[in-house]
Order: structure tokens, then C-alpha cells, then sequence
């Protein structure tokens, strides 16, 4: 009789039921939305992040930025060109630097690699080069008022007695025989093959695939660098946004080219609780002295742009708003089934006077505001998955900025792209992530709760009305 | 039987009370018949909701073979109501959504039957009102009149000892009334329940054996020749 009743009601009061189901479905269906929404946000960051330091670190370890010493100002490359008396001559010569003309001892490596709680750490060294190719007039040069030789930043500069191109790259020094950890793992091998453990010295090179497009350089053939020739054994393509490096060499290489042996400018650092992060970098900042430590979550505070616009506002209003849509479905589903009872006091009065037991008639009532419940929940999950569904078909793009804050910023890359000319400023990174609404199991689980909970709410009402009822409503002329 | 002693019922509105049952005293024997007229507002259903259990008088006793009524613990007075009395209603009280034949089987579910047992005490019931070939028809579907049986069939499926209508008549036009009525002195007849009906109509008021007349919440009890 239970199931007779049940269905021929909700048979009968359609409209009604649907109206309390949409209500609770449209909370329910929200709830899915942002949630997915969220988790899609903290994805595209963590897309972010991993892009910037690569699979596995938690940390780096870069030489703290000092001040510039009286009298010097921030340091810039210096040209030194052959202007003698030769003839007019073609002239080429490759620059090299460290990056940010900061560097640790390499020992600092199996410091950071002897803390508390360091699982793993490997070193790297970003490098500089300005390759500049110039012309040299002899005639010119004799009138030096008119121009002569000049540094710049980069791109054609042509003084009167001179012409040339500056071209300036980066490169990183790989840890050839560690490359589990460090800005190589950003990105994949998509042509050719990675270092072996074995080319510690050897004049190899893997080259960033956007970079070596414009340079026309493929697996086998050569770059020259400061009149070392590395065969460029494989090309690599950053997983998202721009690659780490230009060009990668082995570490010993990279040392050698810059006159910076023994050195590296940027520690990778593992550890081996994602919890003992915070801990870890005080160890090393306490017992490393001189040294800047930049956690994952140091870079997260500095992503800005339309995804950390858009994640606030997914975590903080669409929250607020899906409860309070979801609170006040719950409401009106629970007022509604409570007038529906008021509305047939009659019915349920007649029951009790036939001996229908309170409860038998309280169960009937909530019974009847579960199914709506549970068929608002099921629609709210078709209408929540449909969003997510098409949130994601969109993918609409966000874009993150990273490290607008100076020194953060420089350390984001371990001055690898930034810093380059000065010493720790750098200009925000830009990343362009695409928003996806992944629904996991929990949400779905969450929905469904919150389906059964809505019907159990509105089932309460309405069965706390129902119980109330007095088996003499039976004889009640109002219908 | 019956035995009501100095039954009175008042009825609380804010600092108003109405008085709408008087110290009533009453005597109905088994298988009785018995009429209640009065004017309207003069505690003819209040009278009837006291015998049936479904409320209780403010003073005095409502003895039903020997239980007082008003003295019961709500389940049991449920149980009561479920096993011994049947209601038949002027506005008949059927569920809109059920069939004729569920609409009856729902007297039997506080009992605990079989699903089985349900439906054919239930059809044999709806038989006897005239309307076994219409048990699938939800109340909707069938006239005023139909629909008093169905209720009739509904009070009577349980084998009550004692069935109460209040006006069950006072929605019907002559025919339908005729027709409900013949089935109710008929199914009195066969059964031999205890049958305490409230009306207006002084034609069916008649028939009855035993007259009761309430108004003010006082009643008057006379006896007369079918
Ligand atoms: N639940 C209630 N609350 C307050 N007053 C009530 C209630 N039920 C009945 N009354 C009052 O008690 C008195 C008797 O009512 P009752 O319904 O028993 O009269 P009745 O004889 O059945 O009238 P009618 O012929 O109109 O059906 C009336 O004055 C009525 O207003
Ligand atoms: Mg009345």
C-alpha cells in the first residue's frame, strides 16, 4: 500500500513535485558546478606552478639578492671589440653570463641535500648568451663623435661607425646524471633524445623546440656557442606556456662557458613530505646562510591575472551563492510540502480516523518528499554534470601572471628568464590555461547527499506537519 | 454498547470557549439504530467524534464495551478506531488518487493483513455496495453516489462493530440518496453493527427506531415506531 500511495501521488501531483525537484535540482546542480569549477581552478594552478618548476620539486634554493655596493651600479654586459687597426672585418663573439650574475658554490648543493627532510636536490646553472655579430668600418671608427661600439639590450643596434646584431638566448646547465628534478621536466622530449648520465662534458645540447624553429636548427646539427660546437641531440617542448630555457647543455658545460666553475645558480629541492615544506625551507634559510628559498606555495601568492580573479571568485562567492540557492531550496521545498499537507488535512485526517497509525501517516508524507527529493537530486545531477560537461567542451582560457612581485618573480625561474639584465627585477610571466570542471566521485557523492538531505528537509516538514494532524481534521469542511 | 456519562466538550478560541457537548448522557445498545438530528452548530458531529475516538470530551466518560474511550492512550485508542469503528463521511473522504479498491483496502492496512487477503475482503466489500466492476475506478470517475458507497464498502470492510455517518446524505441529490441509503439499512440488516447516523433530512429521520436530538450541547432521546 505504501508504494501504491507513493506512486500514485507523485503520479497525480507532477507539477507540484517538479517544482520542488527543480528547486532543489538548480542548488544541487550549482553545488556540482562550482565545485567542479574550483577544482578545475586549483588544476589550471597547479598546471601553472608545475610548469614553472617542473613534476616533483618543492622548492628552490637561489643566492639571497644582495644590494649593490656603494658606488656600483646595477652591473650590465660589457662588449669588448677588437677595434684596432685592422681592416673593415666581419666580427662575431658569444657572451656568456650567468644569469643575474648570481651563483651558489656548488657545494651548497649537498647542503640543501643534507637538511631535515630533503629527500632529493640538484643543481643548475642558468646562463646568458649574447651572441653579437657585427661590422666593423674602419673609416668610422675614426669619428668617434658619430657613434662607435655600444652595448644594448638586444636587437639591431647600428651606430655610425658599426653595425651588428645582438641575439641573446638562454641556457641551462643540466645535472645530466639527476634529471628526475629541475626545469628540463617541464617539458617533453618531442624530437631526438635527453642527456645520458653518461655526457657529463660532452658537447651535446637539447634545444627548446619555439627557440630552435627560429633558428632552423633540428636534431643533428650544430650550435656554436662561444666557438664550442654542441650536436644537438634532441628538441624539447615545454608542456605548457614558455619553455624554462632556450637551450639545455650539460651542467659541467654550461660551468665552463660562463667561467663560472664549481657554481650553480639555483637548487632544485625535493622533499619528503609535502607538510614539512614550510619546515624544510626554515632549515635552510637558518643553516645556509645567504640563500633565498622560494616554495611552491610563495609562487602561488604571487599568480595574478584572470585565473586567480576567477578561482577567488569560484571559492568565494560561487560557494557563498550555491549554499545560499541550495539553503533556500531546501526552504521552499520544505514549505511547500508543508502546505501541501496543509492542503489535504482532509485526506490525511480520514486516514488516522481509520486507525492509520501517526507514524504510518508521517512516513507517507516524508516518503512521498524523499522521492522528490532524490528525483530533484537526479536532476540537478544531469543538469550540474551538463554544465561541468560543457564548461570544460568551452574551455574557456585564463590567463595567469606570475611573479609581478620583483625578487619572488626572479626566483620563480631561479633567475633563469628573469633578472637577466638587472639584478633581481623581473617583468610577470604570462601563462594562458584552459578551464576545465573535472566532477569527481566525491562531488557526485556530495550531490547525492545533498539530494537525500533536501528530501529528508522537505520530508520533515511536511511530516512534522502531517503528525500534527488530529484524526477529527477528518470531519474538517475546508478542502 | 455504548454507555456516554456526563460527556462535555468545550471547545477553546483564544478567551472564548463554546460549549458544544452538555454533561450528555447516552445509551446505544449493540446492533442499535440510532438518528441525531439538531440544528445546525448544535454538537451533532462533536457528539460523533466522541463515540468514534476521534477526540476526547473535556469531562465525562465514552464506555465502549466496557473500554472508556476517554480515558485511552492514543495508540490505543488508534486501535479502536482501526478494529471497531467505521466513519462514512458527508463529504465521503475518499483519496483522489487511489482506486475504488484501494481506497477501501487502506481500512485494512492498520491490521496487518496479507496483500492477498486485503484484495478480496476489499472486492468482496466493493460487491456488496453494487460496485464490484468498479473497483479500478479512482473516485473522479464514478458519481456522488458511487463514491458514498465506495466509503460505505471502506467503513464496512473491517466488520466494525459500530459504524458512525455524519450526514453521509447531505452532498447527494434524492436518487443517490436513496441508493446509499438502501445499501446502508440493507448491509445493517445483514451485519448487525451498531449504526449512529447524524441528519438533517427528517424523512430518513423517520425510519429510524431511536431519534436524538442535541442542541445547546443537551440531548434528548426519543423512541418511535418504525
Ligand atoms: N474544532 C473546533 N474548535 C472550536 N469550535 C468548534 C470546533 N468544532 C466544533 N466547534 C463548535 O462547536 C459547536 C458544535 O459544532 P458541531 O460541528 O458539533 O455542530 P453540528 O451540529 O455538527 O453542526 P452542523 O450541522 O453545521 O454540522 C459549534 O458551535 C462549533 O462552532
Ligand atoms: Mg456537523
Amino acid at each position: 500500500m505504501f508504494f501504491t500511495y507513493l506512486r500514485r501521488e507523485l503520479r497525480r501531483r507532477r507539477k507540484a513535485a517538479l517544482v520542488v525537484a527543480s528547486g532543489l535540482a538548480l542548488g544541487i546542480a550549482l553545488v556540482i558546478v562550482v565545485t567542479s569549477v574550483s577544482s578545475g581552478m586549483s588544476r589550471a594552478q597547479g598546471k601553472v606552478l608545475e610548469s614553472l618548476y617542473g613534476l616533483g620539486t618543492d622548492m628552490t634554493v637561489t643566492k639571497a639578492v644582495e644590494p649593490p655596493e656603494e658606488g656600483q651600479t646595477t652591473r650590465r654586459p660589457r662588449f669588448e671589440f677588437d677595434a684596432g687597426e685592422g681592416e673593415e672585418a666581419q666580427q662575431s663573439r658569444d657572451l656568456v653570463m650567468v644569469q643575474g650574475f648570481q651563483s651558489l658554490d656548488a657545494s651548497t648543493v649537498d647542503d640543501v641535500a643534507g637538511q631535515d627532510g630533503v629527500a632529493d636536490a640538484v643543481g643548475g646553472l642558468g646562463i646568458r648568451v649574447m651572441k653579437v655579430d657585427g661590422e666593423f668600418r674602419r673609416g668610422q671608427v675614426e669619428n668617434p663623435g658619430q657613434g662607435g661600439p655600444g652595448g644594448g639590450g638586444g636587437g639591431a643596434v647600428r651606430g655610425g661607425g658599426a653595425a651588428f646584431d645582438v641575439d641573446s638566448y638562454t641556457a641551462y646547465g643540466t645535472d645530466v646524471a639527476r634529471q628526475d628534478l629541475g626545469p628540463l621536466t617541464t617539458s617533453k622530449i618531442t624530437s631526438g633524445r635527453t642527456f645520458t648520465e653518461g655526457e657529463t662534458d660532452a658537447a651535446v645540447a637539447v634545444l627548446d623546440s619555439a627557440w630552435a624553429a627560429g633558428k632552423d636548427l633540428a636534431v643533428g646539427g650544430t650550435l656554436t656557442v662561444s666557438g664550442t660546437e654542441f650536436e644537438v641531440i634532441g628538441i624539447a617542448t615545454a608542456d605548457s606556456g614558455d619553455a624554462a630555457a632556450d637551450v639545455y647543455l650539460p651542467l659541467a658545460r654550461a660551468q665552463a662557458l660562463a667561467g663560472a666553475e664549481a657554481k650553480v645558480t639555483t637548487v632544485y629541492v625535493k622533499a619528503t613530505d609535502s607538510q614539512r615544506i614550510e619546515g624544510v625551507k626554515e632549515a635552510v634559510l637558518k643553516n645556509i646562510p645567504g640563500t633565498t628559498v622560494t616554495t611552491s606555495a610563495d609562487l602561488a601568492a604571487t599568480v595574478s591575472g584572470s585565473l586567480s580573479t576567477a578561482s577567488d571568485l569560484a571559492s568565494g562567492v560561487g560557494t557563498w551563492l550555491s549554499y545560499l540557492v541550495l539553503g533556500a531550496a531546501f526552504l521552499v521545498a520544505g514549505l511547500l510540502t508543508s502546505s501541501a499537507v496543509s492542503r489535504r488535512v482532509r485526506e490525511f485526517g480520514t486516514l488516522k480516523a481509520l486507525g492509520w497509525r501517526s507514524g504510518r501517516v508521517t512516513r507517507q508524507v516524508a516518503g512521498e518528499a524523499l522521492v522528490n527529493g532524490l528525483v530533484g537530486g537526479a536532476l540537478g545531477i544531469a543538469l550540474g554534470l551538463a554544465g561541468a560537461w560543457l564548461i570544460t567542451a568551452l574551455s574557456p582560457t585564463l590567463t595567469a601572471e606570475l611573479g609581478g612581485g620583483g625578487a619572488a618573480g626572479g626566483a620563480a625561474r631561479g633567475g633563469m628568464r628573469f633578472g637577466g639584465q638587472g639584478g633581481g627585477g623581473g617583468s610577470p610571466q604570462t601563462l594562458d590555461i584552459a578551464l576545465t570542471a573535472p566532477v569527481s566521485l566525491a562531488t557526485i557523492g556530495l550531490a547525492v547527499a545533498l539530494a537525500v538531505a533536501g528530501g529528508l528537509v522537505a520530508g520533515g516538514f511536511g511530516g512534522w506537519r502531517a503528525s500534527r494532524l488530529r484524526p477529527a481534521d477528518a470531519l474538517r469542511r475546508v478542502e | 454498547m455504548y454507555q456516554l456519562t456526563g460527556v462535555t466538550k468545550r471547545y477553546r478560541r483564544g478567551k472564548d470557549a463554546v460549549t458544544a457537548l452538555d454533561s450528555v448522557d447516552l445509551t446505544i445498545e449493540d446492533g442499535g439504530r440510532l438518528v441525531i438530528q439538531g440544528p445546525t452548530g448544535g454538537g451533532k458531529s462533536t457528539l460523533l467524534q466522541m463515540l468514534g475516538g476521534l477526540d476526547r470530551p473535556t469531562e465525562g466518560s465514552v464506555v465502549l464495551d466496557g473500554t472508556d474511550l476517554a480515558a485511552l492512550p492514543e495508540a490505543r485508542l488508534t486501535r479502536v478506531r482501526a478494529e471497531k469503528i467505521g466513519f462514512v463521511f458527508q463529504g465521503f473522504n475518499l483519496i483522489p488518487t487511489l482506486t475504488a479498491q484501494e481506497n477501501v483496502e487502506t481500512a485494512l492496512v492498520p491490521l496487518r493483513l496479507g496483500a492477498r487477503e486485503r484484495r478480496e475482503r476489499a472486492g468482496e466489500a466493493l460487491a456488496s455496495v453494487g460496485l464490484g466492476d468498479r473497483s479500478g475506478h479512482v473516485p473522479g470517475e464514478l458519481s456522488g453516489g458511487q463514491q458514498q458507497r465506495v466509503a460505505v464498502a471502506r467503513a464496512l470492510v473491517k466488520r466494525p462493530a459500530v459504524l458512525l455517518a455524519d450526514e453521509p446524505t447531505g452532498n447527494l441529490d434524492e436518487s443517490m440518496r436513496d441508493e446509499v441509503m438502501e445499501v446502508l439499512e440493507a448491509l445493517w440488516q445483514e451485519h448487525a453493527f451498531t449504526f449512529v447516523m447524524v441528519t438533517h433530512d427528517s424523512a430518513l429521520a423517520r425510519r429510524a427506531p431511536r431519534v436524538a436530538t442535541i442542541g445547546d450541547g443537551r440531548v434528548t432521546v426519543r423512541e418511535q415506531v418504525a
